[in-house]
């Protein structure tokens, strides 16, 4: 690990102050950063320690009917929240299928949507890696790339933005609040992340120095708590980055369904939301045929980026899974293995 | 530059000047405490061995920079029993024969310690699994160390019960 200054600012003003300058970098959880550091792939001059700021950590409901989550508040914290997860049981649902207990109690909000991604070349400091140092290539183009993108990539990079929460999020058009030298402001989270293009070392939205302080989801989002499912394929049962996984949200009326919401994760550089595939639905009975019609839509222009074109069907029939499921209805209870698609049912045991 | 910390660690009070902030939790209680029943596997946040209390809260002490913790309180693996007595996840996890070499032990019990306080597991052995996925027994010692969580959470919550009553 490189040596640093560190800094221990006592309110946001201060601790903006010292982020905008040259060389900082902001360290809450330290689930990723910290890792990222030790093995030299970040490493920042001045790290500005923001985990103690004030206001940061609480869930708040607006009068609006909105929710707003601090940047601070930590992933087990947001999933157990009793109120929090029966209005949005499929963000509660994919929080709860990352990572492991112990790293979801350190781990932020803030710091989930800006984690960096996972590839194996990327944090191989002998590897060419466009993110890691523009220019240099993408060894995971000719690599081992079974678990790359097929959607949004380019020949300069094919990872994926490894969030679980994200996902549902991204459905549910969530917004993130920004702080920074020039003040605060607020954007999309699907306009968070940036696909690759030809700057895949611009990873998102954010400003030199800004800070993202909250995460706000509008009172709409509250209507698919009825139908809302998270779902995520591994390689193995817990504790792993997903292969694909899927957040499908669906309100029916008399037998139809009235709107729909979707997206997928481990496909793209950033959470991906299937906008023509929700569309597709509208009206539709939720029935097989139309879930297949949403999934084909969504994976249209998906192609691979190397061995992985499995992922591909797989994503069809995870969103399928995933809409299957909603349509079933959101469990009352939390699956004991939360988003797996071998455990539809709670109870269910994956060893006899 | 030497950042000053307070820690409880095991109840005592500990001023700590950290004369570099690179050092982990985990390096800490390892290096410069002498607490070394707390174990290095990855000292990437993958295998559990480390895992420690923070505030109550079951953490992987590899990826926590010491700088960032003032003022709070740990919990090892050496702060646990009381004397000769043995916290009763610790004679759960022999009871049950819940290790085989010993190295993740530590890191288990701890994190089961944390599995049974935050209370989301019941008595429902997937859950148990579940919640300690994050915890690597490379022995393979899972079954007994399921068993050991769930006889030491009945044990707890029947003391617990008793104290009430």
């Amino acid at each position: 690990m490189n040596r640093f200054d560190f800094l221990r600012p006592t309110g946001l003003t201060e601790a903006i102050a010292e982020g905008g300058k040259p060389g900082s970098a902001y360290l809450a959880g330290g689930t990723n950063l910290v890792d990222l550091m030790k093995i030299g792939v970040s490493r920042p001059e001045r790290l500005v320690d923001i985990s103690r700021l004030p206001g940061l950590d609480r869930i708040d409901w607006l009068e609006d009917g909105s929710v707003r989550i601090g940047a601070l508040v930590r992933n087990a914290d947001l999933a157990y929240d009793i109120r929090f997860a029966s209005a949005f049981p499929a963000v509660a649902e994919a929080l709860l299928s990352g990572a492991s207990a112990q790293l979801r109690n350190a781990a932020t909000l803030g710091g989930n949507l800006m984690q960096r991604n996972r590839c194996a070349y990327f944090q191989d400091g002998a590897s060419a890696c466009n993110r890691r140092v523009p220019g240099s290539g993408c060894d995971a183009l000719h690599g081992e790339n079974r678990l790359h993108a097929v959607l949004g990539w380019s020949e300069n990079c094919i990872a994926t933005h490894p969030s679980d929460v994200c996902v549902p999020l991204v459905a549910l058009d969530a917004v993130v609040e920004i702080e920074g030298p020039q003040g605060p402001r607020e954007i999309a989270l699907d306009a968070l992340h940036r696909l690759p293009g030809d700057t895949p070392e611009l990873e998102n939205a954010l400003l030199p120095g800004e800070l993202i302080v909250g995460l706000r989801l509008p009172a709409e989002a509250k209507a698919f708590a009825a139908k809302a499912r998270y779902l995520k394929l591994r390689e193995r049962m817990s504790y792993a980055f997903a292969v694909v996984s899927a957040a499908a949200m669906l309100t029916v009326e008399d037998g139809r369904i009235r709107e729909a919401r979707l997206a997928l994760g481990a496909v793209a550089a950033k959470p991906w939301r299937a906008r023509a595939a929700e569309a597709s639905l509208i009206g539709a009975l939720p029935d097989t045929e139309a879930f297949a019609g949403a999934a084909a839509l969504a994976l249209a222009e998906a192609k691979p980026s190397g061995a992985n074109e499995f992922k591909i069907e797989l994503a069809r029939r995870i969103l399928v899974r995933a809409l299957t499921l909603a349509m079933e209805g959101t469990p009352a209870v939390m699956p004991a293995l939360p988003a797996s698609p071998f455990s539809t049912h709670t109870g269910d045991r994956h060893v006899a | 530059m030497t950042l000053s910390i307070s820690l409880t660690v095991n109840g005592q009070p500990r001023a700590i000047a950290l004369d570099d902030p690179r050092v982990t939790l985990l390096d800490l209680l390892r290096e410069r405490l002498h607490l070394s029943g707390t174990k290095k596997g990855c000292d990437r946040g993958q295998c559990g061995a480390c895992t420690v209390l923070v505030d109550g809260r079951r953490i992987n002490a590899c990826l926590s920079l010491a700088a960032t913790l003032d003022g709070a309180s740990v919990t090892t693996i050496e702060g646990l029993a009381e004397g000769e007595a043995l916290h009763p996840v610790q004679a759960a996890f022999i009871a049950c024969d819940g290790f085989q070499c010993g190295y993740c032990t530590p890191g288990q019990i701890m994190s089961a310690v944390g599995l049974i306080s935050e209370g989301h597991a019941g008595d429902d052995a997937e859950r148990v699994r579940e919640l300690m996925s994050g915890n690597l027994c490379r022995c393979g010692a899972y079954k007994g160390i399921t068993e050991a969580v769930l006889q030491a959470q009945r044990e707890m919550t029947a003391e617990t019960g008793r104290d009430a009553a």
